[in-house]
């Protein structure tokens, strides 16, 4: 058994898990954060992403306690206490989701993709950087418009504060 | 249509528990004192067991039981079954092999279950399952349905000599011969559909509670109909009676087919809790569920077709091996039978047709409904066998089409069906200009330029939805009635409840049943609840499958709502003093046409439930049931084109569009019907190109997970181009056919008219992977 210590959504939290716990299953299992899934045995699906330090991290590739002194962000804390996150409006608006079940994954996964591609992203970016998610219900479509679109939304919200902090 | 009612393109009210992590899927439940279970699978094909020494497993840490078959059966737990009886043309019914929850003498295919093993922790359990030992006699397997026939082939069961389970006919074979000895030309091919596994993205799961104060169970799973789910655990299974039973199927993460069917592990689990007395929760791992789900498709069909010299078609011959693979799974002998070979007309008017289907068992998963559920694989023969032929007669394609269709409705085909309506040149226009199927020379041109082949496939597809009359269907053999059950409920502020037994697994029913009464009554979308998924809450019922809960599931609403209308109306005329023909309902008012008399919606709730002033003799309240029994199955069709660009150097193939044109009669919410056009289609291409679940010779699975199976992932599609015609369907209230196959249906046969195109091929397998097109292209040059 080893202790885990983590900030998961902002709050500090500690436990003890199983050596052999993996980061996805101490989430779900031990702090009741059932929003992340998993959907494969193989890190293949993406359904698991959460935010570790600021990256996107398949969290069932992760122990527990290689995660210990983490920052973690999953879905439920995504939106930061506000609403919805511009990511998850967008899967909403542009019927991004069907049954639900790896939406959580590609809402993580595609937050991170917009934050790495400051730039902007093109309908091709966004097919090549979704390829460690695997969607069943919605043969992508509007997954990739609802990423172009709140990639756009949050890059017009990044200029306008720019503009208001010069 | 207001801003939130019938053919709006309403934002889902049920999106933001999915999008905020608040979603609550069968492997989120928890319940005090659970622990967790393992199953102990074969891990061949085909074998005798011979012993089973669970001691050591019993002594791990965190182990609370390991329970055998033998026990299972000793407590009077009741075999599978499959519950739709087919009778072979000899008038002998199916011969269907005994299935056990828990194997006890035999197993039959890698990934039957012997053992449960049940500890604190899912790692305690599957530390002890490791532990149990089984001590096997292997026997040899069989996984080819045709090899299975062939004479000296592995028995698999017993009761199905030589493999057999049924051999059937339908429609008229002299007719048939007839037409193809006299014909002008015939096209013949032999036609594979390659077996898939359905890959919902949520494993199934069971979690089964039994309650020993109140000797009562609960059950919750990932299914999309937890009535009839209930009816068969008490029916056949033996777990509890109904009323002591509930069966929840909460979010559930997909199905596509996969999650109608009762398997094993509810059975168990359910069991295991009282033999354990704590309760037992399982979800499979994604191994588990390539191993152990049922699969689709896995058919073997030779085909002839018969034209005239004027290229009108005279018959149609078929000829297919199906396999059903070890067990026979709760609809698997409907599928190849009643939901395909009825189909085989497709969209033309064909004088005769005779098919023939044995299905056999094989030492493999079991094979039932996926996706489109044998309809696809009717589509897939005749689509194909439209594209050999115009290219055997050097005609266009779309013209051989055109000239055979139906053109006039309702039409009566030679097996079985009577289309109702539908405009099937309608959607090949629309297509073809969507695709700008005229340019495709040119284009053509200028991939050769770049050293690329590029081909344009298409296909005209036909299906039967709204399963279905229960008359029928009863007649057919089914075990079941189709009809669809839906409550109303008027609470006394006004607001409304609508309790429906189809069950919504991403299909968005919490947006469009709501929509159906916003559009009824004027109320905002907000202040109406669906409720589904729990049969302490849901009167029984019969789920989601084959593209019915549009058809006969918002119909059963429709029905409630109009007994609800009628009632408050009554209420309003009495209320307002006016006669009950002038009362209309709108915007949330009841009002008297012509007058500036109304009353505000939850006025006319209240007064139902506060019944100081109500008409002389009726009830108190506004809650309304309905059941309601389809006339006729619907009839979705449409045309799909498919223009592919293959590199010759590396056989990959680049999808550069995909156009659907799809008559779904009346449609509630635009947006979502894209949505399922969008997640069929993908997994259609899926099967073309990407996806086949392949066996060893020895039984083996060697497809058994995301690194071995090909998913489609994004960058192997493009945006769709789709659209939609309307020819209402004149069988339900509502107008509307189903939309949730008709992507997998019609796009598989587009995919690879358009690949054979490319290549100038009569055939390739799918899936038409980079390694077996650029065999392909070899196999032509040398």
């Amino acid at each position: 058994m080893s202790d885990v210590s983590l900030t998961v959504n902002g709050r500090r939290v500690s436990g003890t898990a199983e050596d052999r716990t993996l980061l996805v299953h101490f989430l779900r299992e031990h702090l009741g954060l059932t929003g992340t899934h998993v959907g494969c045995d193989t890190s293949q699906c993406g359904a698991c992403v959460v935010h570790v330090d600021g990256r996107a991290v398949k969290s069932c590739t992760m122990l527990a306690v290689q995660a210990s002194g983490s920052t973690i962000v999953t879905i439920e804390g995504l939106a930061n206490g506000g609403d919805l996150h511009p990511v998850q409006a967008a899967f909403k608006e542009h019927h991004g989701l069907q049954c639900g079940f790896c939406t959580p994954g590609m809402i993580m996964a595609a937050t991170d993709m917009i934050a790495r591609y400051p730039e902007g992203l093109d309908e091709a970016t966004v097919r090549a950087e979704l390829d460690g998610n695997i969607c069943r219900c919605t043969g992508y479509h509007n997954i990739v418009k609802a990423i172009l679109a709140a990639s756009q939304a949050m890059a017009k919200g990044a200029k306008g504060k720019a503009r208001q902090a010069a | 249509m207001g801003i939130e009612g019938v053919g709006a393109r309403v934002a889902r009210k049920e999106d933001k528990r999915f999008i905020t992590g608040g979603g609550r899927y069968v492997d989120d439940m928890v319940v005090p004192g659970m622990k967790h279970a393992v199953f102990v699978r074969s891990p061949h094909a085909h074998a005798q067991i011979k012993k089973i020494d669970v001691r050591q497993a019993q002594a791990m840490p965190g182990v609370v039981g390991v329970l055998t078959g033998k026990e299972l059966k000793a407590d009077g737990i009741g075999n599978l079954i499959c519950g739709w009886m087919i009778h072979s043309k000899d008038g002998t019914p199916m011969k269907m092999g005994a299935w056990s929850p828990l194997a006890v003498d035999k197993v039959r295919y890698v990934g039957d279950a012997v053992v449960i093993v049940i500890a604190d922790t899912k790692g305690q359990a599957r530390d002890a399952a490791e532990a149990v030992e089984i001590t096997y006699k292997e026997l040899k397997a069989v996984v080819e349905a045709t090899k299975a026939l062939e004479k000296g082939a592995p028995q698999v069961h017993a009761e199905a000599e030589n493999n057999l389970i049924f051999d059937w006919e339908l429609g008229d074979g002299k007719a048939t011969d007839a037409a193809i000895k006299s014909a002008a030309h015939v096209t013949r091919m032999k036609i594979v559909n390659n077996r898939l596994v359905p890959n919902a993205m949520e494993p199934r799961a069971a979690l089964g509670h039994y309650d020993k104060a109140e000797d009562h169970y609960t059950c919750w799973t990932t299914s999309q109909n937890p009535h009839v789910a209930r009816l068969v655990l008490s029916a056949f299974y033996n777990v509890a009676p109904e009323n002591k039973l509930r069966v929840i199927a909460p979010d559930v993460g997909g199905g596509f087919g996969s999650k109608i069917y009762i398997y094993p592990e509810e059975i168990v689990c359910l069991w295991a809790s009282k033999k354990t007395g704590v309760p037992v929760k399982w979800v499979a791992d994604r191994t588990e569920s390539f191993l152990a789900d049922a699969h689709g498709r896995d058919h073997v069909s030779t085909v002839e077709m018969a034209f005239d010299k004027d290229n009108r078609i005279t018959g149609l011959k078929v000829d297919t091996i199906a396999n059903l693979g070890a067990y026979m799974s709760l609809f698997s002998s409907c599928v190849p039978t009643y939901l395909y070979a009825t189909l085989l007309s497709g969209q033309y008017d064909i004088p005769a047709i005779h098919a023939n289907v044995r299905t056999v068992y094989t030492n493999t998963a079991p094979v039932d409904a996926y996706r489109g559920a044998g309809r696809p694989e009717a589509t897939y023969v005749l689509e194909r066998m439209m594209e050999t032929a115009a290219r055997e007669l050097g005609v266009s394609p779309a013209e051989l089409r055109r000239k055979n269709f139906i053109a006039s409705f309702p039409h009566q085909t030679p097996v079985i069906m009577n289309y109702d309506a539908g405009d099937y040149a309608a959607s090949l226009d629309a297509a073809m200009k969507a695709a700008d199927y005229a340019g495709f020379a040119k284009r053509k041109a200028d991939a050769a330029k770049r050293g690329k082949l590029r081909g344009i496939g298409m296909s005209c597809y036909i299906e039967a939805c709204g399963l279905a009359p229960s008359a029928a269907v009863g007649s057919l053999g089914a075990g079941v009635g189709l009809w669809e059950s839906a409550e109303v409920r008027v609470n006394a502020v006004g607001t409304i409840e609508v309790l429906t037994g189809s069950h919504s697994h991403g299909q968005g029913h919490e947006t469009t049943f709501a929509q159906l009464v916003t559009q009824r009554f004027g109320v905002p979308l907000d202040s109406v609840s669906i409720v589904h998924g729990d049969t302490d809450k849901v009167q029984m019922s019969m789920g989601t499958y084959g593209s019915r809960s549009g058809a006969v599931g918002m119909s059963a609403v429709a029905k409630a709502l109009d007994k609800v209308e009628a009632k408050a109306k009554k209420i309003a005329a009495h209320l307002l003093e006016a006669d009950e023909g002038d009362i209309v309902i709108e915007n949330g008012e009841v009002k008297v046409a012509g007058t500036d008399k109304s009353l505000p919606w939850f006025q006319v709730a209240l007064a139902s439930y506060t019944a100081h002033n109500l008409p002389a003799g009726m009830e108190p309240g506004l809650k309304e049931t309905a059941f309601y029994d389809p006339s006729n199955f619907t009839f979705p069709a449409g045309c799909y084109i498919c223009e592919v660009e293959i590199d010759p150097e590396t056989g990959l193939t680049e999808i550069i569009q995909f156009v659907a044109a799809d008559d779904f009669g009346n449609i509630i919410n635009p947006m979502i019907v894209e949505g399922q056009v969008h997640g069929g289609i993908a997994q259609g291409v899926g099967q073309a190109l990407l996806e086949g679940a392949h066996y060893d010779a020895s039984g083996q699975l060697l497809t058994a997970s995301y690194m071995d199976y090909t998913m489609p992932r994004a960058a192997d599609l493009p945006l769709f181009k789709v659209s939609t015609s309307n020819t209402p369907c004149p069988g339900n209230p509502l107008g509307v056919k189903g939309c949730g196959e008709a992507g997998a249906i019609g796009s598989p046969p587009a995919v690879i008219n358009a690949i054979t195109d490319a290549l100038g091929v009569v055939d390739i397998a799918m899936p038409a992977s980079p390694s077996t097109v650029w065999s392909a292209i070899h196999a032509k040059k040398h």
